[in-house]
């Protein structure tokens, strides 16, 4: 008697836990239906004046696109929290388009992401993806952001009195280089005497060394200086105090330096996360790589700063205009500063030119070492 | 309150006769939990106060914290993935905790066998079956990290330099040497954004355990932190152990060799802080770069000193975080919640459960009843 009850009663729980599930499914697939959830994964906070705020604004844009709902989490390290993020957001969230904001998120963890769930579609801030390598619902989105340096440089070059220019830098990895040998030759463009002192930090995010660094390159007598760390906010302070002109990184740092800010290369993602979402809201299939600079609108320079002179104004706009045309920056005659030919005198290596993947160079003009 | 007043019992009736031994461990036992559970209540209610003073539902934060730490088999592989390497650099602070001394490089040793675990391979890579090669990346792992603490021990024990500030500073230049041959040296040409060792390749890597995501750091884990506790608990070393960390001049005194225990919980501790880091390399990255220094050594720390450096307390402890850690990104997510507020519960967290050890032998409860006064 006893036993037919709990048989019944399991039986009656059974059920329950059946439809429950049943509706929590249909509830989720229809929430699919309507919205398509996009997941973002940042390394650092969201405001943080660098790499993350640049991916954060663009997000921004983002969540006006009809039919898109935005998860984001930030703070997510390099490490299995990624996939653990990622699974999360796919699981918990019903994320269709996932995009990791970070150089190490994608080998392992993106690729195996992509592996283990095939209908989802994973984006990364790189050209890593071959097609014959990893997984076709993986690919890469990246701003040649070495064309907006180039224009700092132009206008750097002009807004210095001494034409002693510095440049605070990570790490000397190739993208990192390509920076700052655009940046110089941007500077040599107006300013044929122009030369940047180099002095690299070590990693993407040591503010007390940033600052030193942006000290000592002020009481080396530069007037201006530039950078590429992951958020400029401590060097751009640190200059402004010191009566330095300076140049922005990755976001807008414009309100740090109210007196020496001139411009600074910003990536604009918006392009990108807005085009990939309306594209997926349509149906439509997304491409595996999506690079540009000027070209296809996926970088840009922070509005002139009170430290831009009048000249370096024009000279930018000047070099903005031309790189929209495809103008290549890498014109012959260049020497790196060890006295090697990069490119011979009259010839020239386009905006795109897969041999600047690898650089592991400076050019002329540039005082620092690759090592 | 007198201790033991609170008992109408006679003593010599009733439980005491009937459980002399046995009923005492259970109360210790349940000492054990009372209180750490009645810490957790407390945090979460501190907790809630911030969360109304923020206009945010507790409610809806402390589902979501279910829901996202254990509320499904996926969320439990995420935070068993979380809590694996944590399990280890906690037993990093434990064991020499209980020799007496303050380790808190656990997260240098995690880097150096890191490391080791990434170069071991390399020359045999093709030539030895996968099983070899990851045996030979376990013991360099576990050999780097177990040196490096080591170092730590026989600086302490020869030279008397501070354990705390001598562990810790190590991490600095376990980091760099990290840096400088990932870069340098050891630096694959095919990583030229993201320096790294050459990889160890797909197929030498440990696969997860079957059925899950979740890496076989976490059975290790738990399978040394138990034979720490049989080691502690339940060997002459051990004894000899916690009596140089109660009082060492006592166990000078015994005849005890306490420097020898000193370095020897040091290796031992090395050892298992430099094994999370061969399974972070086998499992996750499968080359050493600077990914390794993701702060597991010192999440370990606070983990250990949760679990009040009791070896077998340690895995329940690393899962809470992990736990906290799992649900932080739906949390984050779902209620738009900053990242941080994560780091203050985990904060609040950790400020009553270690205020909360000054509860502990002031219930009379819990007490032993043959330990009491007799009237």
């Amino acid at each position: 008697m006893t036993a037919a009850i709990n048989r019944r009663s399991l039986l009656k729980s059974t059920a329950f836990g059946a439809a429950a599930l049943a509706s929590a499914s249909w509830a989720g697939r229809a929430r699919a239906a309507e919205n398509l959830v996009v997941g973002v994964v940042y390394v650092g906070p969201r405001g943080d004046f660098g790499w993350s705020q640049s991916h954060a604004t663009a997000v921004e844009a983002l969540k006006k696109v009809p039919g898109v709902t935005v998860v984001e989490e930030e703070n997510v390290p390099e490490t299995l929290a990624v996939s653990n993020t990622m699974r999360s957001m796919i699981e918990l969230d019903g994320a269709k388009l996932i995009f990791g904001a970070s150089f190490g998120y994608f080998n392992p963890f993106m690729i195996d992401m992509a592996k283990q769930y095939p209908d989802v579609q994973f984006r990364h801030p790189t050209t890593l993806w071959s097609a014959d390598k990893h997984p076709a619902n993986l690919g890469g989105y990246f701003a040649y952001l070495d064309q907006a340096h180039y224009v700092d440089g132009v206008a750097a070059g002009l807004s210095s009195k001494t034409g002693k220019i510095g440049y605070i830098a990570a790490k000397p990895i190739s993208l990192v280089l390509r920076n700052i040998n655009s940046f110089m030759l941007g500077a040599r463009l107006g300013n044929p005497n122009a030369t940047v002192k180099l002095i690299f930090t070590g990693d993407w995010s040591l503010p007390v060394r940033e600052a030193e660094a942006a000290n000592a390159l002020a009481g080396a007598g530069c007037d201006v200086v530039a950078c590429h760390v992951d958020s400029p906010k401590v060097i751009v302070e640190t200059l402004e105090r010191r009566g330095v002109k300076s140049c922005g990184h990755n976001a807008s740092q414009a309100s740090l330096a109210p007196k020496g800010f001139i411009t600074g290369a910003e990536n604009k993602y918006e392009t990108i996360y807005k085009g990939f979402a309306e594209a997926l809201v349509k149906g439509e299939k997304l491409p595996n790589v999506a690079v540009g600079g000027y070209d296809k609108d996926m970088v840009t320079n922070t509005a002139y700063g009170a430290g831009a002179t009048e000249e370096a104004r024009r000279a930018a706009d000047a070099a903005i205009a031309a790189l929209k045309t495809g103008k290549p920056i890498f014109v012959g005659p260049i020497n790196d500063n060890k006295g090697n030919v990069i490119v011979a005198a009259g010839s020239s290596l386009g905006n795109y030119a897969p041999e600047l993947e690898t650089t592991n160079y400076l050019v002329e003009g540039v005082e620092g070492s690759v090592t | 309150m007198e201790k033991g007043a609170v008992s109408g019992v006679e003593p010599g009736t009733g439980l005491t006769e009937l459980l002399p031994q046995g009923g005492d461990r259970l109360r210790r036992a349940a000492e054990f939990v009372a209180v750490p559970a009645f810490a957790l209540l407390v945090a979460a209610a501190l907790f809630s106060a911030v969360l109304l003073g923020m206009g945010q539902s507790p409610l809806a934060f402390f589902e979501l914290l279910w829901r996202g730490a254990f509320g499904s088999a996926f969320s439990w592989q995420n935070t068993l993935q979380r809590a694996a390497p944590l399990i280890l650099t906690a037993l990093c602070v434990a064991l020499p905790a209980r020799a007496g001394l303050m380790v808190i490089g656990g997260e240098g040793a995690f880097v150096v066998g890191g490391l080791a675990a990434a170069i071991a391979p390399l020359p045999f890579l093709g030539l030895a079956p996968a099983p070899v090669l990851l045996a030979l990346m376990a013991a360099a792992g576990m050999l780097a990290g177990a040196l490096w603490i080591g170092l730590v021990g026989v600086l302490r024990h020869r030279r008397g330099v501070n354990e705390t500030i001598s562990s810790l500073l190590l991490t600095y230049i376990a980091v760099a040497v990290l840096s400088f041959l990932v870069e340098g040296p050891l630096r694959d040409p095919a990583t030229p954004n993201k320096p790294s060792t050459h990889p160890i390749g797909a197929d030498v890597m440990l696969a997860p355990i079957p059925g899950t995501s979740v890496h076989w750091g976490l059975v290790a884990g738990i399978v040394a932190c138990v034979l720490a506790h049989l080691l502690i608990s339940r060997t002459s070393t051990g004894f000899a152990i916690r009596i140089a960390g109660g009082n060492p001049r006592t166990a000078l005194g015994q005849g005890l060799p306490v420097g020898k225990l000193i370095v020897l919980c040091c290796l031992l501790a090395g050892g298992a802080a430099g094994l999370a880091g061969f399974f972070d390399v086998a499992t996750v990255h499968g080359a050493a770069n600077v990914s390794l220094v993701a702060g597991y050594g010192f999440t370990g720390i606070l983990v250990s000193f949760l679990a009040r450096h009791n070896a077998l307390a340690i895995p329940p402890v690393a899962i809470l975080f992990g736990g906290i850690g799992a649900a932080g990104g739906l949390i984050q997510r779902r209620l738009g919640l900053p990242d941080a507020t994560v780091a203050l519960l985990e904060g609040v967290i950790f400020v009553t459960l270690l205020t909360s050890e000054t509860l502990y032998g002031r219930f009379a409860l819990f007490q032993p009843r043959a330990a009491r006064p007799r009237p």
